[in-house]
């Protein structure tokens, strides 16, 4: 057991974690932020995503007790109150999404693109979210809208 | 995009205005913003957790299950066993009539697959039921196994299901398969300038939702029990489960609706009754909920499909003759495969006017995972051997694909072999745009054909047709007479209704009686109304019955 201390989309939190725990049962179960996914934990489909002082990391694999002090960053952490990121407008607007179940951790995986690189190529797109797996197999429309998102983003700063 | 509803006019009553216009769906906020609950987003306190053993052989008898050390496992609560379940067997499509109640929810004495549930495990948390199911020693004896599907048809063959009592489904109560016989194949294939002949052969396609099956199960005050749960059919799987532990299905409130991939693979219903009769027997919430090993070994693929074809063809590309053999893989156990089989023989022999067919359809037993839904299963399958096949007629004379298929097209006004006039046909329509749009050149004869011409008429007759019924090796039928006016309609007769829970004779373990004694009726565990007479062929239509399970085509 453990106390993890960390920022969770903005906010000071704390939770007690057990010997093993995983960030993802710590963020799902402790912490009741269930937007990541455990789709098969074993750090295989992406859908556990999130992002740890901005890097995509694997829920799943990553241990709870990491993420001590440091800033994580789930889908639910990307609107800004009731203004919802360019990306996750894209992904409405561009049918990016069909079961869901994905989404979360696909949302997460593009903002770290975008935030590293806020004009991707088509290819940078498809390598950022190779790690994540869509079963209904709506690949090119979440291309096609995490690109939208880039040149919307771009629109708003220019 | 473009409707074109002179062709689809008479069978739609909406006008399509939103086909090809951009939609927001009405959920997409939800799953872009994390909100959506999936079953496995509820929280709640208390949770017991439901693991299984599995077996681990293909089929063998249990000689014995030791759970003495899982019991002492810390946290484990109570392991559930066949003993424990209300209804000894079950299938899915039961509770319309349908079939037989083949399938132990729990491993009743025997293992008929590789993963078929045992004994489930309760515990605190999931590490301490995962700790228990590793210390149940079980003990096999093993028993010859069978994967292929004209393997398990052959006489001596290992019998997989004893509740069917052989390795195919019985359709109607005396036809071996599904059969449509339609004029004469033989004398057509005799006739006929070539014989082209195929086999095509699918394979198990796992679903491989994202979201891996399961439920948590609340217990109300009221001794009501929310399920919250991914079915694909909330109210199918309500009324099975219900039918499963022999409860009112008001005692039953089922959650759900967002399904985190399903693509026909969460409609089986296999975790929320075991899940529901933990929380009966605990008073306990309980989480069920597939690993993803489990996912990909044990949840009902796409059943692997065997399809034989043997068309009879004119040198000028009239196919006069279709005889086909085809195979349903379904696995240990019935799920949705006898009905899969059913849409298959609909299916056959595709949107041809061919004037003599032949189809047997077969719903096979073996020791493989239980098959079941998957997008269009029964016909996915068959087009794809049809639409192969008929590349290879084309290539076999000569003959433009393209060109053949709209020389075969079934057009308004003809007999189908089910014996149904097609109306309202467009696959003329449909070859000519799809050509159009490839830039395949097509000759001007088949850029001015339409399915509304040439049909009709002659095309129309339903031909003298001999009644030829197929036998499995060594089968002999029931006796049941059937009308020959019926023989190939597939719908005329129902199956008698056989509930066979728990087989006479047996006790778990110490095998089945050698020659299975005709089970009881179901009637005694009916509800009112009572049981309806066998439906006549016009009414009861098996294939729009089962429809409204799976959503029919709106009118």
């Amino acid at each position: 057991m453990r106390a993890v201390r960390l920022e969770l989309n903005g906010v000071e939190v704390a939770a007690v974690a057990e010997g093993g725990e995983t960030l993802l049962t710590l963020l799902r179960e402790r912490l009741g932020d269930t937007s990541p996914k455990a789709g098969c934990l074993q750090g295989t489909c992406g859908a556990c995503t999130v992002l740890l002082d901005g890097e995509p990391v694997l829920a799943c694999l990553t241990l709870a007790e990491l993420a001590d002090g440091r800033r994580v960053t789930t889908v639910r952490g990307l609107a800004d109150g009731p203004r919802l990121h360019p990306l996750q407008e894209a992904f409405m607007d561009g049918f990016a999404a069909q079961c869901g179940f994905c989404t979360p951790g696909m949302l997460v995986a593009a903002k770290a693109l975008l935030d590293r690189d806020p004009n991707p190529t088509r290819e940078q797109v498809i390598e950022a979210i190779s790690g994540n797996v869509c079963r209904c197999t709506g690949y090119t429309p979440i291309v096609d809208a995490i690109l939208e998102a880039a040149r919307r983003m771009a629109g708003r700063r220019g | 995009m473009r409707i074109r509803k002179e062709l689809f006019a008479d069978e739609r009553d909406d006008d399509l205005r939103l086909v090809g216009q951009p939609v927001r769906r009405q959920d997409i906020e939800g799953h872009v913003t994390g909100r959506t609950a999936f079953f496995d987003d509820h929280s709640v306190a208390g949770l017991l957790h439901l693991r299984c053993v599995r077996s681990t052989q293909h089929h063998a008898r249990i000689r014995s299950i030791d759970t003495s050390a899982a019991e002492r496992t810390p946290g484990v609560r109570r392991i559930l066993r066949w003993a424990d379940l209300p209804k000894k067997a079950h299938n899915i499509l039961t509770i319309f009539d349908f079939g037989i109640d083949d399938e132990p929810a729990l491993a009743d004495g025997k293992v008929r697959y590789k993963g078929e549930p045992i004994v489930a495990i309760l515990a605190e948390s999931r590490r301490a039921a995962d700790e228990a199911v590793a210390k149940v020693r079980v003990d096999y004896e093993p028993l010859p196994a069978v994967f292929d599907v004209e393997e398990a048809l052959k006489p001596g063959a290992p019998l997989v299901n004893e509740y069917i009592g052989r390795n195919w489904f019985r359709y109607w109560g005396d036809y071996d398969c599904q059969q449509i016989r339609f004029g004469d194949v033989e004398a057509a294939l005799r006739s006929a300038d070539l014989v082209v002949s195929g086999r095509y052969q699918m394979s198990p396609i796992e679903h491989a939702p994202l979201e891996t099956q399961g439920c948590i199960v609340v217990p109300a005050e009221d001794g009501r029990f929310t399920v919250y749960t991914c079915t694909q059919g909330l109210f199918f799987s309500l009324d099975n489960t219900a039918a499963q532990l022999k409860i009112e299905s008001n005692r039953l409130h089922f959650v759900g609706g967002t399904v985190g991939g399903g693509f026909g693979g969460k409609v089986d219903t296999v975790v929320e009754p075991l899940a529901v009769l933990a929380a009966m027997l605990t008073g306990r919430p309980v989480r069920y909920v597939f690993s993803r090993a489990e996912e990909m070994q044990v949840s009902s693929p796409r059943g692997a499909e065997r399809i034989y074809i043997e068309d009879g063809v004119m040198r000028d590309g009239r196919i006069v003759a279709r005889k086909i053999t085809h195979y349903h893989d379904a696995g240990a156990y019935s799920r949705l495969s006898t009905y899969g089989t059913i849409k298959s023989a609909a299916h056959h022999p595709g949107p041809y006017t061919i004037p003599n067919v032949w189809v047997d359809s077969w719903c096979v037993f073996t020791n493989r995972t239980p098959s079941s839904a998957m997008r269009g299963f029964g016909v996915t399958g068959g087009d794809f051997a049809l639409e192969s096949h008929m590349d290879v007629v084309a290539r076999a004379i000569g003959m433009d694909p393209m060109e053949l298929r709209i020389k075969n097209a079934y057009r308004d006004g003809d007999m189908k072999a089910h014996r149904k006039l097609t109306q309202g046909a467009a696959l003329v329509e449909c070859v000519q745009v799809a050509a159009e749009l490839a830039r395949w050149p097509l000759s001007e004869e088949a850029r001015r054909d339409s399915s509304r011409v040439g049909g009709g008429g002659e095309r129309a007759r339903i031909p003298p047709t001999p009644t030829a019924r197929t036998r499995a090796p060594g089968s002999t039928g029931t006796g049941a007479r059937v009308e020959p006016a019926r023989l190939g309609t597939g719908f005329a007769a129902s199956e008698p209704r056989r509930g066979t829970t728990p087989l006479p004779g047996w006790t778990g373990g110490a095998g089945f009686p050698s020659s299975r004694p005709e089970p009881p009726r179901r009637e005694a565990e009916r509800r009112e109304p009572p049981p309806e007479p066998p439906r006549p062929s016009t009414g009861g239509h098996g294939a729009i019955r089962f429809s409204s399970v799976f959503g029919s085509r709106r009118r």
